[in-house]
């Protein structure tokens, strides 16, 4: 098989989980598969992470260019097509740099791109088979890709248990000399923080969350209720932020806060990934939600299939008699 | 601003549960109820919110069967100027790559300053606009959640992790993948969509857009879906059955127990 080859993200010096889960993804592709890591940047973060990998990829190769000192995508691939062979067998995370990186990437490389892969089934000849999923996960798919002329393959983030051997030891090689033409039609300006919220949804303990299956704006009422009946705080999923009917602060997902609470009610939350990949700390879970499908189902510790608009209220009233 | 969107017909997953068929070919597909993609319609909103700051058109467009055509009619009751429906039975098992080379296709017979897709459709891939984009040579920038116009570039804000958005500047033409949030798109009545029943969509086929239809469709997808299933996830969550009396009382003790009520 082609040579393999993962894009390193990072922040302050420290390179994302999804480092690890690369490698781990590259090693159900090809076992025996020396794998090199792609490390771009400048300055001391750089090196720091560029000497990290070396524990975990065969070749690290290390580009520090002040062009590359911000991931834009568009300058990233123009680095990736200048110095990768054609059928270079690449893996990005599935996060909001790889969204942008990999599909044009693919187009430019003229190989496959394979969209947010949560498992990987084999190769078989030029042929590779994964697992994916469709419908905000309430159907799986296996899916074939033509990876004999090269792939672009973005890997869902915490799907792949990381790599921790750390075992490779692996060489860095300073190739910025190989960077070549860099020039981009996008220029990155500034990162504009998410602004703070009346409640720091982050420090409660208990969260009752609340997603499109409260229907209607007037329902939040319902949720704030038994909120209050139990002391704790309303949290939401993206859409109720995009209807405004809260604030962006009280959204819980990969685009929104990271939650650690004891307790975790989902309730009328299907359980997309960019949802849950928001709660850590393996709360205990309580999926409310009519459709006993919902993914949800599937990471909660305790499940009940009703309508969330009678069966809130009568909750609430409940604990209120206690 | 000459601003093409593009959209795509997708069940609606909030009026359907949706299900693997009995062979797994297939989601169960009927009495399935179809709408407009969730993040086409923020996208279609932006373009027409655009049209009437700074003037010119806003045509939709799709790759679909002859159903299709409703969508691109209620994005125009939406307020879109023009429909473009890419139908023809050679698109058809066409992978992302065939879809996106189809609308440069299109693209490339008008004459667009801005072009908009959803972030993210049913399959939840996220890729049509960065190729698009790609095969054009135009600039991309993925889930955008601001759009400012300044002469002759635009300034673009993507929303990344935690909520935080990084500002980029972008030159005109350029592909942008819309993130929903960036706006409140407007409500479609029965009366806005009965003033465009009878407007004329113009359809192309392979022929009329120069496309060899080997290429696209199933023949020329190097990404093929084998089938749909339902993962064994384990065990899942324990369900709480009985009356209504039963589950709140056992909830009530699960919750005391594991620190939930206060
Ligand atoms: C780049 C990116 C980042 C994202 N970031 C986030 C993020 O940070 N956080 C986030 O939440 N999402 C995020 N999303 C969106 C995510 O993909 C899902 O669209 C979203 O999480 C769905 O929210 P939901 O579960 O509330 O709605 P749905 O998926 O529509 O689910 C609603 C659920 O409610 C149930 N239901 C309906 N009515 C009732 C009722 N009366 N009683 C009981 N149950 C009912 C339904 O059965 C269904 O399971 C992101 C998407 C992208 C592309
Ligand atoms: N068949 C299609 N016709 C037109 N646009 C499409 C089609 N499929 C996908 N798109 C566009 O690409 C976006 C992302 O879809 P996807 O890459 O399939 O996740 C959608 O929101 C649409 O804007």
């Amino acid at each position: 098989m082609a040579d393999i080859y993962a894009y390193i993200t990072y922040k302050g010096g420290v390179a994302d989980d999804s480092s690890l889960e690369l490698i781990a993804a590259a090693k159900k592709l090809d076992a025996g598969a020396a794998v090199t890591a792609i490390v771009t940047g400048s300055g001391a973060d750089l090196d720091k992470v560029a000497d990290d990998m070396a524990a975990s990829y065969a070749k690290v190769l290390k580009f520090n260019l002040d062009a590359l000192a911000y991931p834009n995508a568009e300058v990233v691939r123009n680095l990736m097509v200048n110095v990768l062979p054609a059928d270079a067998i690449v893996l990005v995370s599935h996060d909001t740099f790889g969204m942008d990186l990999g599909p044009g990437l693919s187009i430019k490389l003229e190989s496959t791109f394979i969209a947010d892969v949560v498992d990987i089934e084999g190769v078989d000849g030029g042929s590779l088979k994964v697992i994916r999923q469709e419908y905000s996960g309430m159907v799986s798919t296996h899916v074939t890709g033509d990876i004999s002329t090269g792939a672009v393959i973005n890997i869902r983030p915490g799907a792949f248990a990381p790599d921790e051997s750390k075992s490779a030891g692996g060489s860095v090689e300073d190739k910025s000399a190989d960077a070549g033409d860099l020039t981009a039609q996008r220029t990155f300006l500034e990162i504009v923080e998410a602004e703070v919220g009346d409640v720091d949804i982050t420090k409660s303990d208990v969260l009752v969350s609340v997603g499109r299956g409260i229907e209607d704006e007037e329902n939040i009422e319902i949720a704030e209720e038994l909120a209050k009946a139990m002391g704790a705080v309303v949290s939401c999923s993206r859409p109720i932020v995009d209807a405004k009917w809260l604030e962006k602060s009280r959204q819980v997902g990969t685009s929104g806060q990271t939650v650690k609470p004891k307790v975790y009610m989902a309730c009328g939350i299907s359980g997309s990934f960019q949802h849950l990949g928001g709660i850590k700390g393996s709360p205990f879970i309580v999926a409310i939600n009519k459709n006993v499908k919902a993914p949800i189902f599937q990471v909660a510790d305790v499940g009940i299939e009703v309508d969330i608009l009678e069966f809130l209220p009568e909750l609430t009233d409940a604990i209120n008699e206690l | 601003m000459e601003i093409l969107v593009c959209v795509k017909r997708v069940p609606d997953t909030a009026e359907n549960e949706i299900e693997v068929n009995r062979d797994g070919s297939d989601i169960e597909r009927d009495d399935l109820v179809y709408s407009v993609n969730e993040w086409d319609n923020y996208a279609v909103e932006e373009a027409i919110q655009l049209r009437d700051k700074v003037g010119g058109s806003v045509t939709v467009i799709t790759v679909g069967d002859d159903e299709s055509e409703e969508v691109l009619r209620r994005e125009m009751a939406m307020g879109a100027d023009n429909g473009l429906l890419l139908c023809d039975d050679a698109f058809e098992g066409s992978d992302g790559k065939g879809i996106a080379s189809l609308l440069k296709a299109a693209v490339e017979k008008g004459k667009y300053d801005l072009i908009l897709s959803g972030a993210l459709a049913d399959d939840g891939a996220g890729q049509v606009g960065g190729m698009l984009a790609a095969m054009l040579d135009y600039p991309y920038a993925s889930l955008v959640n601001k759009i400012e116009v300044a002469d002759g570039k635009l300034k673009v804000g993507r929303e990344i992790e935690g909520g935080n958005q990084e500002m980029n500047e972008i030159q005109l033409p350029c592909v942008l993948s819309i993130q929903t949030g960036i706006n409140e798109p407007r409500y479609v009545g029965i009366r806005g969509i009965r003033k465009v029943a009878s407007v004329e969509i113009p359809q192309h086929g392979a022929t009329d857009l120069g496309v060899d239809p080997t290429a696209v469709g199933a023949a020329g997808a190097k990404v093929k879906r084998v089938d749909y299933f339902v993962p064994d996830m384990g065990e899942g969550a324990e369900m709480l059955e009985g009356s209504t009396e039963e589950i709140t009382a056992k909830l009530i003790e699960l919750l005391k127990a594991k620190g939930g009520l206060k």
